[in-house]
């Protein structure tokens, strides 16, 4: 589904190298998790791929189902089928959070030269799942993400998500911000899309969503690059020992 | 305002192409509104309040041409229940309009009003004088002097439906003067809609005194024709509990000066300003407003959205003058740009002058970018660049629109405004 091969990436303003080759498949059908210390370029790695401002790919690739990711605008990228949830969703004044997801929904048809969806039908679907997620229709009319708490901000993420029925979806942090009872609720959307064809990417610090939104397979990051690949119970030892043992370990 | 050499000849030769309607009750407002424009003379470059905005093409004898723009849209506001009336080129349209009842209102055209009893003589041009100090209007006196019509518009209880006077042009070379009064008597409500371009050039004063507890409300959108020029004043007079709300719309226009100039003459009183304009390229607007807070416990805020593209300018002049003795004065005033790219230009010249102590005044001004990590995050959902922009756009401008109290007309300002920007995408 998703692969890439020594990516290695600087940011385009300064002469700082982020991602220092990085390698990583993630198969349609099963989640992937990266953690890692601040500053070893998860947030970065989430960037480029789905296509912000600012950053260089020097050396290597990333493709979606074959596709070159690095090739295409970040609204190619979405209709090819990635989705990134982001650690900050943006807030957005004036913009009705239902006609924002509709825009989208229908952009990202129309790219793959499908039918727009009828008003009758999207609304009908986006209330199904705004429903399950506990967003009320007065979240539904209100400008994107404006007033949200963290946690509606991050639901908020996750109907998107449902709406746009991504092949392979990134979450940056979702976590962040987030009591326990909200984080159980994110875990259940995301779980509630969990699906043979498509992939997740899980980023995150702890371990904690880990034990709702259960990995297939758990990296680790570090300055740059994965140093090291295992099962659930890699995510584990980070929880009892940090990260230093592992450092120290493939040092 | 002190006259230059130029200026007095600047100023006959404009009047004396000019001729006064001379009879009936405005004949007395008239004069000496000649009188208060002499004194003054027509803005130059060099007056304080033109200081950003070039006053020749809006002051010389003749228009300059413009062109009547193609427009294949429906008019604004056409689907509404309203009372339509019609001017084409500044001229009355009869046919076009509708009858002049309505319940609650009486209307009339100041062409025909000729009884000297009228209501509007003691009113005509005084809210205009008024707000000739401390800064000079001279553009609204030429207007009261030469003004060759206008609704006189008298409202006495709660209007069922608004009243809507449509512009249009059709001359390349129409010049139009109008001058609207309206009156709205202790309690009375009045919705006004405006739109269209009016002529090559249009000079339009609107004087709105507003009685206690009234409420008025004006919604108005200037016609998009590229080459049209337009100077327009709104003096308005607040009493106690009164409500002022006023939302105007630009896009396109290669000229265009708003001024509003509002007195808060009763306590508890309210006065909302507003606009939003979108200008692209040969494009200079210009909203100039003045607040004079002479009560106690009266609100006023000032909303002022710009985008601006492709050499487009744009300016704001907003004073909130506060005299002593109106202390729970809650001021507020914003006014902001968004420049598309680098050569178009925002001047803003927010003012205060504050005499009472227990006042509540703020203001802001700023000019910016499209916000780049909005911009990403909506093509990171599968929204293309320039669809993206122009949500950010219409967002950009939602503060300004919000100020307009109905929802229906709300929609239909957002909805145009999308269908203009999304046109210009192709």
């Amino acid at each position: 589904m998703l692969s890439i091969k020594n990516l290695n990436v600087k940011l385009e303003e300064e002469d700082k190298q982020i991602l220092k080759g990085v390698d990583l498949e993630v198969q349609a059908g099963k989640v992937h998790a990266i953690m890692g210390p601040n500053g070893s370029g998860k947030s970065t790695l989430s960037y480029v791929l789905s296509g912000k401002d600012g950053y260089q790919v020097t050396e290597g690739s990333a493709t979606l189902e074959g596709n070159d990711l690095l090739d295409m605008e970040p609204e190619e990228r979405a209709a090819a089928g990635l989705f990134l949830a982001f650690q900050y969703p943006v807030e957005i004044p004036g913009v009705g959070n239902m006609t924002f997801l509709r825009t989208a929904v229908n952009a990202q048809r129309k790219a793959r030269g499908e039918e727009e969806v009828s008003a009758a039908d999207f609304l009908k679907e986006v209330r199904a799942k705004a429903k399950d997620l506990k967003i009320d229709a007065e979240m539904l009319k209100r400008p994107v993400n404006v007033g949200f708490s963290g946690g509606e901000k991050k639901r908020n993420e996750i109907l998107q998500m449902a709406m746009l029925e991504p092949k392979m979806c990134i979450l940056d942090e979702t976590d962040s911000g987030l009591d326990v009872d909200a984080m159980k609720l994110v875990a259940e959307g995301v779980n509630a899309l969990r699906s043979e064809g498509r992939g997740f990417l899980v980023i995150t610090h702890y371990q904690r969503l880990l034990d709702h939104i259960k990995p297939d397979v758990v990296h680790i990051m570090a300055d740059g690059r994965i140093v090291k690949t295992g099962g659930p119970e890699l995510a584990l030892e980070v929880e009892n020992n940090g990260y230093a043992d592992i450092m120290a370990e493939v040092a | 305002m002190a006259q230059t050499a130029e200026k007095p000849n600047l100023t006959e030769a404009r009047i004396a192409a000019l001729s006064m309607p001379g009879k009936g009750w405005s004949v007395a407002a008239r004069e000496d509104a000649v009188r208060r424009l002499r004194a003054t003379g027509l803005p130059e470059r060099r007056d304080e309040y033109w200081k950003y905005t070039r006053p020749d093409t809006l002051t010389q004898v003749a228009p300059e041409p413009a062109a009547v723009f193609e427009n294949d849209e429906a008019p604004l506001f056409d689907g509404l229940d309203r009372l339509k009336i019609v001017f084409v080129d500044g001229v009355f349209d009869a046919e076009a309009s509708d009858d002049l009842s309505l319940e609650g209102v009486r209307i009339e055209r100041l062409a025909e009003a000729d009884s000297d009893l009228h209501w509007a003589r003691d009113l005509y041009g005084t809210l205009e004088t008024n707000g000739q100090t401390p800064v000079a209007r001279p553009l609204a006196a030429l207007n009261t002097a030469f003004a060759t019509d206008g609704m006189l518009i008298h409202v006495t209880g709660v209007t069922s439906k608004p009243i809507n006077i449509v512009y249009r042009h059709e001359s390349t070379t129409s010049d139009a003067i109008l001058h609207h009064l309206i009156k709205l008597d202790a309690g009375a409500e009045l919705t006004v809609l405006e739109n269209g371009p009016a002529a090559a050039r249009f000079n339009k004063v609107m004087e709105v005194d507003v009685g206690d507890g009234a409420s008025f409300h004006q919604v108005r959108a200037q016609g998009r024709d590229h080459e049209r020029r337009a100077a327009t004043h709104i003096f308005a007079r607040l009493g106690a509990e009164s409500t002022f709300k006023s939302f105007t719309l630009t896009a396109n226009g290669v000229m265009t000066r708003n001024d509003c100039v509002i007195e808060l003459t009763g306590d508890d009183a309210s006065a909302h300003v507003a606009g939003a304009c979108v200008g692209d390229g040969a494009f200079h607007h210009d909203d100039t407003v003045f607040i004079t807070h002479d009560a106690v416990n009266c609100e006023s805020r000032q909303v002022f959205k710009k985008v601006l593209c492709n050499g487009a300018t744009g300016v704001f002049q907003g004073k909130i003058l506060v005299k002593a003795g109106a202390q729970k004065t809650d001021g507020y005033q914003i006014s902001q740009s968004l420049l598309l790219d680098e050569d178009s230009q925002f001047l803003a010249k927010p003012e205060l002058e504050i005499y009472a102590d227990d006042v509540a005044c703020s203001h802001g001004s700023t000019s910016g970018a499209i916000d780049e990590d909005a911009l990403f995050y909506l093509r990171s959902r599968g929204v293309p660049l320039a669809e993206a922009t122009d949500m950010l756009t219409l967002s950009f401008l939602a503060e300004a629109v919000e100020e307009i109290e109905a929802e229906n007309l709300r929609e239909e300002i957002n909805t145009r405004m999308a269908a203009w920007l999304g046109r210009r995408r192709g």
